[in-house]
């Protein structure tokens, strides 16, 4: 993977059109679209189709265009393919013709493309007077085909209420409109009025309806060059509506020596880092993966049962609980993060090591852990709590540091912060893991709780194992002895 | 002149000489290790809950590290804190701004935070004396919005803005520690991982970055993706890190070998990704994407092995639980949801309830 092949400190100098991140998926669609349309290399039939008392121009049913999809873009669900579809439909490239919800219907459903001047890829944002122009004309035609739905109707009233006062102008613009129209071809309009209402439909939904023309406002900076929007269908445009603030064109700074020299250290370090193989980070992978997916919920029915599904959070209780079942003590032996990880691990381990005598080490690294959460006005006297009872001279808990570690440590304590012993701490862990761990692992503490053997703990129980041990003896053991036992256990 | 054009040299000879020195580790590729491993089976997710309460765009969501209680952020001006398992409220924190873009809470569970185009990191105390839930902190420094934020702890949070910067807070003081500059485009996002002493965040210069959070400097770019990396995350092991961007695809970088691994993408994927999680083992990542649609891949075989259908526009934010168990997802839906699927567990969705207004 080259490192070399983008040269970043141009980005930004490059088309900013290109670069928004909804042209990119424009240009996807409109390859798709084109291929679509294009009979001669195995698009969708485009038909003329006949209706009851009149003919259905440029039209293709649904189903063809699933099929299609399905057929060109290696999709094998056909659920698959309707999604596709009816987001290409939501983005206005096709669209129903009987219907302003846009969506792709797996059936008998009509659909007409749109007309590539009605594209979102020119940059449309059109005002609230176009669009009271639209609805405005569409009550000046007596055609059923172009009568107001509901929530058509609603907009218009509203809108007439907010333009009140320019009214008349709107009014006027709507008359022009139509006499244009009404110059049109007859099949001609059919087709136009279709594809304005599906732009209109795009800019405008339906209530509920998703609006694929909003942008996530963290890219509408860079999204549109102001004076590529286009922000009228029948040339009109409203200067008294303010300018999008958040439309601002961003130049790209000119990197400066400085930058170069800086990119030219870090370039240094990345050279000099060894890195390691491949396909030894692969294998580290699968391990991983294959290690933890018995755990992970999502892969492997969790027991007894997952609480989201069954309601029973046993699950949650057993995890929790103070004694850890196999299961989860299994997981210590993975790694010693995983181990410290689960409060119940932490104390095993602590046993284990208060039994060898070394326990200074982890509770030197619990110590450190719980510093780094301290509010800051306690962290200066915690810190030289830690360096007395672990690292100074004759401490009481005295750990083994390397000579490296200790002056590193020593100066940090002079000053002391959250962060002083990071040093030490790692040495110490690597020192855990390396060598107590791997005898805790092999101890009976925790082979005991991974093969969850049974201890002898309640009365009944110490008395039972006592007679077979008796039993099993015999007569070899004295009652001092006995005796002795009895009050260790 | 002269010096700008040697220095160009140079460093296009030295990244001549990492190419180089990064094929010559490259033995092996991750479709060739795992190719004798089976593809995970199909995994079917069931929607279990959904919280319904927020009237605007979710922006944001994060889990509490209880694996009970999340946080949501939303366009309409409220931070809500949700018990996910009775979906109950238990905070609506009402904020000064609605343009709100991110939220975070506390791995103690003390705190939440929130920003957006305020360029302002509000944090809000969870546990105060009288039981009401005010803002402690304002952590004012960006010049650009707030994209994103993760606490350390409850001291200490990392944010991310579109003015290219990270920044690292002492949230008692209220001043910023560190700054994380080096981005050359809007910071989109951030993540932590297990250990915290590094973080990784994806920015509008199409790349991402891991930064050493004592010393600030960052100590790898990962390069590859051809347009904005709007989601990162840390894979489970610490030693990877998955990002999502508006190219549509997802890349898997590994900081080892320091470089790709593998991509997920389709050629029936055309929205970017907006958002991704890794589950507890790292085998899934769940990555939300701008055609409304989850997609579940198979993190070493790359191959899509599920779907989450369920929500009616832009799927903005995901999270997985830390035990695991269950998969959030926010939306900038409209409709309730009323869809049900065949299988087995754990989704949630976050919707918001009223329909859209446009005069």
């Amino acid at each position: 993977m080259a490192q070399g092949s983008k040269d970043h400190i141009s980005v930004g100098t490059s088309d900013p059109e290109e670069d928004s991140p909804n042209m990119i998926v424009y240009r996807k669609i409109e390859d798709i679209v084109s291929r679509l349309q294009d009979e001669k290399t195995g698009g969708v039939p485009i038909r003329t189709v006949k209706s009851f008392l009149s003919k259905i121009p440029s039209v293709v049913s649904g189903t063809d265009i699933v099929q299609w999809l399905m057929k060109n873009l290696c999709i094998d669900d056909t659920a698959e393919a309707i999604h596709l579809g009816s987001l290409i439909a939501a983005h206005g490239y096709f669209f129903p013709i009987s219907d302003h919800v846009l969506t792709l219907k797996d059936d008998g459903t009509f659909y007409r493309f749109q007309s590539p001047y009605f594209w979102p890829s020119n940059c449309w944002e059109p005002e609230n007077t176009d669009y009271a122009i639209y609805l405005c004309k569409r009550t000046m035609q007596n055609k059923a085909r172009l009568e107001l739905a509901d929530y058509e109707a609603e907009n218009l009233a509203r809108l007439q209420r907010a333009f009140a006062r320019k009214w008349e102008f709107i009014f006027m613009q709507a008359e022009a409109q139509v006499k244009i129209d009404r110059k049109k071809d007859k099949v001609e309009r059919k087709i136009l009025d279709s594809q304005e209402r599906a732009f209109w439909d795009v800019h405008r939904p339906v209530p509920g309806c998703v609006n694929t023309t909003e942008m996530d406002i963290r890219k509408c900076r860079r999204e549109r060059n102001p004076h590529r929007v286009r922000k009228s269908v029948y040339g009109v445009t409203d200067e008294t509506q303010a300018q999008n603030p958040a439309n601002t064109t961003q130049t790209a700074r000119k990197p400066t020596r400085e930058d170069v020299q800086k990119e030219i250290s870090f370039l240094n370090t990345q050279l000099d880092r060894h890195c390691i193989k491949m396909s030894k980070v692969a294998d580290s992978l699968m391990g991983y993966t294959e290690q933890f997916m018995e755990y992970d919920p999502l892969v492997s029915s969790p027991e007894p049962s997952n609480p989201w599904i069954s309601d029973d959070a046993t699950y949650w209780d057993l995890e929790a609980s103070k004694d850890p079942n196999q299961h989860r003590v299994k997981k210590w032996g993975f790694s010693l993060d995983e181990a410290l990880r689960d409060p119940a691990g932490r104390e095993q381990f602590l046993k284990f090591l208060e039994s060898e005598f070394s326990s200074e080490n982890l509770r030197f690294w619990l110590a450190v852990q719980d510093l780094k959460r301290q509010p800051l006005q306690d962290v200066a006297t915690r810190a030289q709590e830690i360096w007395q009872e672990f690292l100074a001279e004759g401490a009481p808990s005295s750990i083994n540091l390397d000579s490296h570690s200790y002056e590193v440590t020593s100066q940090n304590i002079k000053d002391p912060g959250r962060f002083s012993f990071e040093d030490a701490q790692e040495h110490i862990f690597k020192l855990m893991k390396s060598d107590s761990y791997s005898r805790f692992l092999r101890s009976s503490i925790y082979q005991d709780l991974l093969l969850a053997r049974k201890k002898p703990e309640s009365e009944q129980g110490r008395r039972t194992s006592l007679e077979k041990f008796t039993r099993s003896v015999g007569k070899s053991l004295t009652g001092k002895r006995l005796t002795g036992l009895m009050q260790s256990s | 002149m002269g010096e700008m054009e040697q220095l160009r040299k140079e460093a296009e000879s030295l990244k001549d000489q990492i190419t180089a020195a990064r094929k010559a580790v490259a033995d092996a590729t991750l479709p060739d290790t795992v190719s004798s491993t089976a593809v995970v089976g199909r995994v079917q997710l069931k929607t279990r809950k959904t919280l319904r309460g927020h009237l605007a765009k979710i922006y944001a969501m994060h889990w509490a590290t209880d694996a009970k209680l999340c946080v949501s952020a939303s366009q309409d001006g409220k931070l809500i804190v949700w018990d996910t398992l009775t979906t109950n409220k238990v905070n609506a924190i009402p904020l000064k701004s609605s343009w709100v873009m991110t939220c975070a809470y506390a791995p103690s569970g003390n705190m939440v935070a929130c920003g957006g185009l305020d360029n302002m990191c509000s944090i809000y105390n969870l546990k105060g004396k009288d039981g009401n839930v005010k803002v402690m902190r304002e952590l004012a420094a960006h010049t650009g919005y707030l994209s994103c934020c993760r606490f350390l702890s409850d001291s200490e949070i990392i944010t991310s803005s579109g003015d290219c910067t990270c920044l690292l807070w002492d949230i008692e003081t209220g001043t910023q520690k560190t700054t994380f500059a080096g981005h050359l485009g809007d910071c989109m996002s951030l993540a932590v991982p297990g250990d915290f002493k590094t973080f990784v965040s994806g920015a509008c210069d199409f790349t991402a970055k891991l930064w050493d959070i004592r010393d600030s400097n960052c100590t790898h770019t990962f390069s590859g993706h051809e347009s904005d990396v709007n989601a990162i995350a840390f894979f489970p092991n610490g030693n990877a890190v998955i990002t999502g961007s508006d190219d549509a695809t997802c890349k898997l970088f590994d900081l080892r070998s320091d470089q790709e691994l593998i991509t997920y993408q389709d050629s029936s994927i055309m929205c970017g990704v907006t958002s991704i999680a890794p589950s507890l083992s790292g085998r899934l990542i769940l990555a939300g994407y701008d055609d409304f649609n989850v997609n579940i891949w198979d993190s070493l075989k790359a191959e899509r092995v599920g779907v989450l259908a369920g929500h009616d526009n832009r799927v903005s934010c995901i999270g997985v639980s830390t035990d695991g168990m269950a998969c959030c997802t926010g939306s900038w839906d409209s409709f309730l949801p009323s869809f049900s699927f065949k299988g087995q567990d754990n989704v949630m969705r976050l919707c918001k309830q009223n329909k859209q207004q446009y005069l």
